[in-house]
């Protein structure tokens, strides 16, 4: 599993990555899971429907992330945009 | 005399001073303004063309990973993606049917069948015509997330919202923009709710000018329908 996070100016960055069936490699996940979400991140985990489209998940724990997932990939949260008008 | 010449060239000059001194000093201060406001935004945007280009391609390599090869092909194409509304009860999204106007060549219930029928066997995408979604969102990168109805194509609202990054004290301050593009997707496809109640609701015509918005539906019916006729082609060419 790889924790990816978006960031300015860069893209995603690589912030961990590990084998959530190994006990240590999965503590350090879980680590770098927290930080974000105490950070003030979204975390999203993309997947599959049945039908084989698409989407995401939002999720708030680490135990939310499914056990296969590949990836999760963390953003700044959303907030209201400019109130400006501009065209 | 020359006493009296120098008294009247001092009151001259306290008086020319008296009279100058509050523009020297809105000169003064608007020079400081300037100066430390060009000193401050060269620190704190940092812009570097190469390192953003680098930072975009990253970016646009994540987006084509996690969404579908046909929402992937039209933002590549058409430089935005669309995504159903869910909110009002799961169902696919069609476009309105531009007649012949929009470059078109279909005509009545015997192209719609044909359509259908090509739909049936072409691959993922099939099938999204059966059922017509309530509402449907555009998303473009940077500006707003355009709500509207496919089946009429009128325009619902606009949703400005953004995910500023409050971490870094140096450089960029926003997402590359298929970044952006990324995170409005992951969050409208996760939790429509939640995002739509973080952002900013205007009619639309606030940010985004509804021409280029319909402008963009069209593109976008006229570029699913070339999509289908590749498809029904290659389906031909194979069989």
């Amino acid at each position: 599993m790889k924790l990816l996070r978006l960031k300015p100016g860069h893209g995603e960055i690589l912030l961990a990555e590990g084998d959530v069936e190994m006990p240590e490699q999965e503590r350090e996940l879980i680590e770098a899971f927290r930080r974000e979400l105490d950070a003030g991140m979204w975390a999203a985990v993309p997947t599959e429907t049945s039908d084989g489209r698409r989407q995401a998940e939002l999720v708030k724990t680490f135990a939310e992330v499914p056990r296969d997932a590949e990836r999760v990939i963390f953003f700044p949260r959303a907030a209201g945009g400019a109130q400006r008008t501009a065209f | 005399m020359p006493l009296a010449l120098g008294t009247a060239a001092l009151v001259l000059l306290a008086l020319v001073w008296e009279l100058a001194r509050p523009r020297l000093i809105d000169a003064r201060a608007r020079y400081r303004l300037r100066r430390s406001s060009t000193v401050r935004s060269a620190e704190a945007i940092d812009f570097d063309p190469g390192r953003e280009r680098r930072a975009e391609q990253r970016a646009r390599s994540l987006l084509r990973s996690c969404i579908d090869d046909h929402d992937w092909a039209m933002y590549r194409d058409l430089g935005f993606l669309r995504v159903r509304g869910g909110l009002a009860g799961r169902a696919d999204v069609t476009e309105p049917r531009i007649p012949a106007a929009a470059g078109g060549g279909h005509d009545g219930s015997q192209a719609g069948a044909a359509e259908r029928g090509v739909l049936a066997t072409a691959g993922p995408d099939a099938g999204r015509l059966e059922r017509p979604a309530a509402y449907a969102y555009l998303i473009y990168p940077h500006r707003p997330i355009v709500a509207y109805l496919p089946q009429t194509g009128a325009l619902l609202s606009e949703y400005c919202v953004a995910f500023p990054e409050r971490s870094g004290p140096r450089g960029s301050a926003r997402l590359p923009d298929s970044d952006d593009v990324l995170a409005k997707w992951m969050a409208l496809t996760a939790d429509e709710r939640r995002l739509i109640a973080e952002a900013n609701m205007h009619l639309p015509g606030r940010q985004i000018d509804p021409d280029m918005v319909r402008r963009d539906l069209l593109r976008l019916s006229r570029w699913e329908r070339e999509r289908r006729g590749y498809r029904a082609t290659e389906i031909d060419r194979v069989a």
